[in-house]
């Protein structure tokens, strides 16, 4: 049984103008120990699956069906403290801004003590000795001289360091990011990714991944699932889904990356843009832009389908077609 | 025939001194931000010149010094021949030049109908005698960047980031201008977006003979849209080169290692190594080359020596290592 499970996850906004379905018939696992990537364009509710399985979904969105199980433990209907209970220890979150993450009155080490001492049966002496450790694995430097220092005396490579420290400090098994090297440099980018994928293989925590930079998915996840306007398109093993794309959507977008070892004088381009919420196209949400569609795209919605090595939404992988 | 644009040894610094009280109690004497520290470079008519650097480069400001916006501290900006602020005096040269910046929800009145965003030159240029003449114009315009001229009677907001990409290109294109500077102009948009907005500017450039100086953090576009590249790091150039020999045999260790930091979608396996530390502040640069606390190859004299740009293959380099290296 997989370590995170969601099934059939529905996410509503309720508006003045109605119901919003922000996402639709979501489901996949995560196995302890593997790297899902979460890829899509803005819009394609992306971060809104990271936010309904750490529970922080915000007002007035909320889970309309399906289930999300932790572990065997449905975790979807729990009551508000033992969900920010289960948040802290069993699964961590990393967010893209590390300053909206930290507390800006408190110094890094009391923060991450507090984490620690909340969540783990240590005292402060032990849990501040461990918090060095902490900032030391994550690479900053004379750590036991900074432990005293506040957020805003760290450069944001440095913060989005002490946030990963943040996040697994108390040992989840579980780590959610969203976005999390989307607000550094390149250079910085590639230490941060390196650092989030040792740190979680050594400690044999799953991750979910969540970014728009197929790039960092193919560096870093085991599988990867791709979503459009609220579903998922296509969801494989990382190789399968970036080298032979199936689903029309993740093959345009695949191809529309400027390659950084050539110049083409056109790029591929895929017309048009992500419908909006309010109007998400019948059928397959993606017809209106897909060079392949037919009758029955436009018609019927398609189901995640076995199709060569990964699973696609698409009518085109539809058994006998 | 003259560049279009030539940027001769450009300085730019900022006062970020404290107030006056605060530094007297803190016996602290005024401090200096060089955005940008000594930069030249030309970009012949028709052709591209690219910027690339991470955040705190000066890039970013080095466009607004050459449309503008901002004064130099030092150096000299000519433009078709002519300096900067004579050309700007006058508005019959000064609708040549446009500029298209990074942010689409930003840079458009949420107010204005497009039809009037996109008319605005026009008219405030006189390049319209009446209405009418405005009219076919924005119409031919919108049509010109993939929009319908029925476009230009909705708002901004009705429009997704593409789209206002597009209609920011359109009243950038509307003063016919030579030049246009380009501030990251898709790093807001969607891949799948930044492709057809690309594409666009790469034909625009084609059909209208533009001149684009193009800033940007990721190579990849540049790499599509350029002729030449120039490498930033704390306001200078590293080095500068055609785009095909800066991106096939880069010379500078910090353009390598921005190479090298580009996550490998081929998945060839292969480890990449990425370069340690990060961009120091611009108030307080290292001395001698402001790269050499992050350089593998660094030397006693890349300390001590601020390197000069040399000529090396089709470019030039400002490296201590490379240079004795070639010599």
């Amino acid at each position: 049984m997989p370590l995170l499970d969601v099934e059939n996850l529905r996410v509503e906004f309720p508006t003045r103008r109605g119901v919003l379905t922000a996402l639709d018939g979501v489901s996949f696992g995560i196995e302890a120990g593997e790297v899902l990537g979460i890829v899509g364009e803005s819009g394609a509710g992306k971060s809104m699956t990271g936010a309904a399985i750490i529970g922080l979904l915000e007002p007035p969105g909320r889970i309309a069906g399906g289930r999300i199980l932790f572990d065997g433990r449905r975790i979807d209907d729990l009551p508000y403290e033992e969900k920010r209970r289960l948040r802290g220890k069993e699964i961590g979150a990393i967010f893209q801004d590390p300053l909206t993450t930290l507390n800006p009155l408190y110094t890094v080490g009391r923060q991450l003590a507090e984490t620690m001492t909340t969540h783990l049966p240590i005292g402060p002496g032990e849990a501040r000795k461990r918090a060095v450790q902490w900032l030391d694995m994550v690479g900053i430097p004379s750590a036991a001289q900074r432990i005293d220092a506040y957020p805003h005396e760290f450069s944001g490579g440095m913060r989005q360091r002490v946030v990963i420290a943040l996040a697994l400090c108390a040992e989840p098994r579980l780590v959610v990011a969203d976005e999390p090297t989307t607000a550094l440099d390149v250079s910085i980018q590639a230490q941060v990714i390196a650092l989030l994928k040792t740190i979680v293989r050594e400690r044999g925590a799953a991750m979910m991944l969540v970014t728009h930079d197929m790039g960092v998915i193919a560096e870093t996840a085991d599988r990867v699932a791709v979503m459009y306007a609220g579903r998922i398109a296509e969801i494989g093993p990382v190789r399968d889904v970036v080298l032979h794309p199936s689903h029309p959507y993740t093959a345009g977008l695949m191809a529309s990356i400027p390659p950084i070892d050539r110049r083409v004088e056109v790029l591929a381009q895929i017309e048009g843009s992500m419908p909006r919420l309010s109007a998400i196209p019948q059928g397959c949400a993606f017809h209106p832009r897909c060079a392949r569609a037919f009758d029955r795209c436009r018609r019927e919605r398609p189901e995640l389908r076995a199709a060569n090595g990964t699973a696609a939404a698409c009518w085109l992988f539809e058994e006998g077609a | 025939m003259t560049p279009l644009v030539e940027v001769n040894d450009v300085v730019r610094h900022f006062d970020v001194s404290r107030p006056l009280l605060q530094r007297l109690l803190a016996a602290e004497g005024r401090r200096t931000l060089k955005a940008v520290d000594g930069l030249s470079f030309a970009i012949p008519r028709g052709t591209t010149l690219s910027l690339v650097g991470e955040s705190g480069c000066g890039k970013s400001t080095v466009a607004r010094l050459v449309v503008g916006l901002y004064g130099l501290t030092g150096g000299e900006i000519r433009f078709d021949g002519r300096p900067l602020d004579e050309m700007r005096r006058d508005p019959s040269q000064r609708r040549r030049m446009q500029m298209i910046f990074q942010d689409p929800y930003a840079s458009l009145n949420p107010r204005w109908r497009v039809r009037d965003i996109v008319a605005e030159p026009l008219r405030a240029f006189g390049l319209v005698k009446d209405r009418t003449e405005e009219a076919r114009r924005v119409d031919e315009l919108l049509t010109q960047v993939g929009l319908s001229p029925q476009d230009g009677e909705k708002f901004p907001h009705e429009f997704s980031g593409g789209q206002r990409q597009r209609i920011s290109i359109a009243r950038a294109l509307s003063s016919n201008p030579d030049f246009l500077v380009c501030d990251e102009p898709t790093s807001a948009l969607d891949v799948s977006v930044q492709a057809q907005i690309l594409n666009l500017m790469k034909r625009l450039q084609r059909d209208l003979g533009l001149t684009y100086l193009f800033i940007s953090h990721n190579l990849a576009v540049v790499r599509q849209m350029s002729d030449m590249v120039g490498v930033m790091y704390l306001g200078r150039l590293v080095e500068i080169a055609p785009a095909e020999t800066l991106f096939s045999a880069p010379r500078h260790p910090y353009t390598r290692a921005l190479l090298e930091a580009i996550p490998d979608l081929a998945m060839t396996g292969r480890q990449r190594i990425p370069v340690g530390g990060e961009v120091p502040s611009p108030i307080t640069p290292p001395s001698g080359c402001a790269f050499h606390p992050r350089c593998p190859i660094a030397m006693p004299r890349c300390r001590a020596e601020r390197p000069l740009p040399h000529v090396a293959e089709h470019g030039l380099v400002a490296c201590h290592a490379v240079e004795e290296h070639a010599a």
